[in-house]
């Protein structure tokens, strides 16, 4: 188990108070200025050997992203640094608790990753739920203004940099990045199609990075134990610690920061309590948000939760939001509750995207009730492939690949339904 | 997608409407959140600004507020934006309400996460109290929404009302809370589980219990 000391977020619990003095006190913002004083291309090569994948789901190397931003502005245009606190993944719960109790770990993250990149501000988009952690965040930024932390001559290091706070209003497509960018002009979330990629061409048409709140506020800490400490944790490609948040059926659900890499028995063992009912109990797992196939009792116990361990198991550690569920649960209406979720959230520009969900949603319905015909999960099955890959962001993807893990996984149950259903198909 | 619709623009919405205009202490928020981006990009100010207003709204009716095209218009015309691009905002996204609500907006959480520690209970035990989803009770108290995931899913199930959120629910808990607003308290806010700070496990932390009691620093254990 991960010991106390290498924890990050040491207030993740917010058992402490999450203002300036505290977090000074935990020791954010201690010399601030010697990081920046390391350079930026020192920075972004510390970041780069600590092996940090991006934390917002998709496991981007974060350094090598800093480092496709232009190192001068030939044309006088500003870069900028989006960080992405649009947590809307169901099942994710982490970055709320950094910007709650942890913020200021986020503000200098803001400050070493903008200045590492060479973006003249930041801009912090949060989701609109996230009402309390937004007041939270905007108090924190004005805190660390009136300290002369960030704003002009940050940290007393020369460079000018601000950090603004933008509040969403409730669309989970504004998580993918070009959909946030959008937003933030004023506009509905609909993701851009890609070329010009953000660090061309983002945010008011400047070079822009867009990175998740969790791999911004781990980069101080990073720079001051160095990137062989952050190494140390994880297997080969899936380094450092991560904040897991456990929900569903084990007996106490929690965020939890985690070495990458822990055997998911010994997540949920150590930290939950166990399963509802026992292991034996067990019957599936979503291991990284509703987007990732879920994964049968069987091939997950002993898993490694990481990027690969993950992916090799059909799924992915996505946010790291793990939805555990016993055999009380109605497999079928878990998935298509997250179908549901996908119609619900398609912002409407891809047809096969817009059309697609609500068409597997109501297939999905249908199923649950065991009220189709056996051929139609095949059927279902090819629609998600065609909705998949076809759409101009994510989220099509995001649908289809629940349904194909539920297909693949639990097919008989699937026919056992419509079985039921229809006494001539039974006999 | 969601389905959103506007409410109709009648003669008697312009009446009420018509002369919606920034109070005094609102007019000053409006000018910050529009200096937060850089100049001539005012229009990506819409969004916060939709907010202040609908809570103005909110502020003079008693309720969470809502968007009424006479507001949306001003808002339009303070940031010298097509009345079009300002609609296509707050419909798309679901937290500006495009109807009245009621004075407390209860927001049950039913995705899947939520839906397996029992939001079925929470949204059955709203139903009981007369509340019904998409509708305003007729006291003018309640609006019941199913809303989607609000990220509080280590503990779940959750609803959130109007700026609180209220987690760890079971039915009992959710009528205290609902109890206590009614009689014009303010309830807690956050986990209602006894006992239980915030996300870690309930009974007490498995890590970082030095931070219970004190505000430790560890790196002298670096």
């Amino acid at each position: 188990m991960l010991a106390d000391k290498d924890r990050i977020f040491t207030n993740v619990y917010g058992f402490q108070d999450w203002g300036l003095k505290a977090a000074q006190a935990r020791g954010d913002w201690d010399d601030t200025k010697a990081i920046l004083a390391k350079g930026q291309d020192a920075i972004i090569d510390e970041i780069k050997a600590s092996g940090l994948r991006g934390r917002g789901g998709a496991g981007f190397p974060t350094g090598m992203k800093w480092s496709f931003m232009p190192k001068e502005s030939k044309d006088g245009r500003p870069s900028f640094l989006v960080i992405n606190a649009d947590e809307s993944e169901p099942g994710s719960c982490k970055d709320r608790e950094i910007i709650r109790h942890d913020p200021h770990k986020l503000i200098e993250g803001a400050l070493v990753a903008g200045f590492a990149m060479r973006a003249r501000a930041a801009y912090i988009y949060i989701r609109g739920e996230y009402i309390r952690e937004a007041e939270t965040l905007f108090a924190a930024v004005q805190q660390a203004y009136d300290a002369g932390l960030v704003g002009k001559n940050a940290c007393g290091s020369g460079y000018d940099f601000d950090v603004f706070v933008h509040r969403g209003a409730g669309a989970y497509i504004c998580g993918e990045e070009t959909a946030m960018i959008e937003s933030l002009e004023g506009k509905k979330g609909q993701p851009r199609l890609k070329p010009p990629f953000p660090a061309g061409a983002g945010l008011y048409g400047c070079p822009t990075t867009v990175n998740n709140v969790e791999s911004i506020a781990v980069a101080p800490t990073i720079m001051r134990r160095g990137a062989n400490w952050f190494n140390s944790f994880g297997r080969e490609n899936n380094k450092g610690t991560k904040l897991f948040q456990i929900s569903g059926h084990v007996e106490k659900p929690c965020v939890v920061e985690e070495s990458m890499s822990i055997p998911f028995s010994e997540l949920i063992e150590k930290h939950c309590g166990g399963i509802r009912g026992g292991w034996d109990n067990l019957l599936a797992v979503i291991p990284g948000g509703s987007s990732v196939p879920l994964v049968p009792a069987a091939q997950i116990k002993d898993a490694p939760m990481d990027f690969d361990g993950l992916k090799e198991l059909g799924s992915g550690l996505g946010t790291a939001a793990v939805i555990v569920m016993d055999k009380s649960t109605d497999i079928v209406r878990a998935i298509s509750r997250i179908s549901y979720f996908y119609k619900h959230e398609s912002c409407g520009q891809c047809t096969p995207c817009r059309e697609g969900t609500g068409w597997m949603w109501r297939v999905m319905e249908r199923l649950r009730e065991g009220d189709a015909a056996p051929e139609e999960i095949d059927m279902l099955f090819e629609v998600t492939k065609q909705v998949e890959g076809h759409t101009i962001c994510a989220l099509g993807d995001a649908a289809a690949w629940p349904i194909q893990g539920l297909i693949r996984h639990f097919r008989p149950e699937l026919e056992r339904r419509i079985g039921a259903n229809l006494p001539e198909a039974a006999e | 997608m969601a389905d959103r619709y506007l409410e109709a623009d009648t003669p008697e919405l312009r009446a009420r409407w018509g002369t919606f205009a920034w109070t005094d202490d609102n007019a000053a928020k409006a000018k910050d959140i529009v200096a937060r981006y850089p100049d001539g990009r005012q229009k990506s100010a819409v969004m916060p600004l939709l907010d202040l207003a609908q809570r103005q709204v909110g502020a003079e009716t008693q309720t969470q507020g809502w968007l009424p095209i006479p507001v949306m218009e001003y808002v339009a015309a303070y940031l010298d934006m097509p009345i079009i691009r300002v609609v296509e905002v707050a419909t798309f996204y679901t937290m500006y309400n495009l109807a009245p609500v009621g004075r407390f907006h209860v927001q049950v959480c039913g995705t899947t996460p939520c839906m397996l520690r029992g939001s079925d209970d929470i949204i059955a035990a709203c139903k009981a109290r007369g509340m019904a989803k998409g509708h305003t009770t007729e006291d003018g108290l309640w609006t019941l929404t199913e809303v989607e995931c609000m990220g509080n899913c280590a503990t779940a199930p959750m609803v959130q009302i109007n700026d609180g959120n209220y987690e760890d629910l079971t039915p009992d808990r959710l009528n205290a809370v609902l109890d206590a607003l009614a009689a014009g308290e303010t309830p807690k806010e956050g986990t209602q589980e006894p006992g239980r700070h915030t996300s870690e496990p309930s009974g007490g932390p498995t890590t970082l219990c030095e931070m219970v009691d004190a505000n430790h620093d560890y790196r002298s254990e670096w």
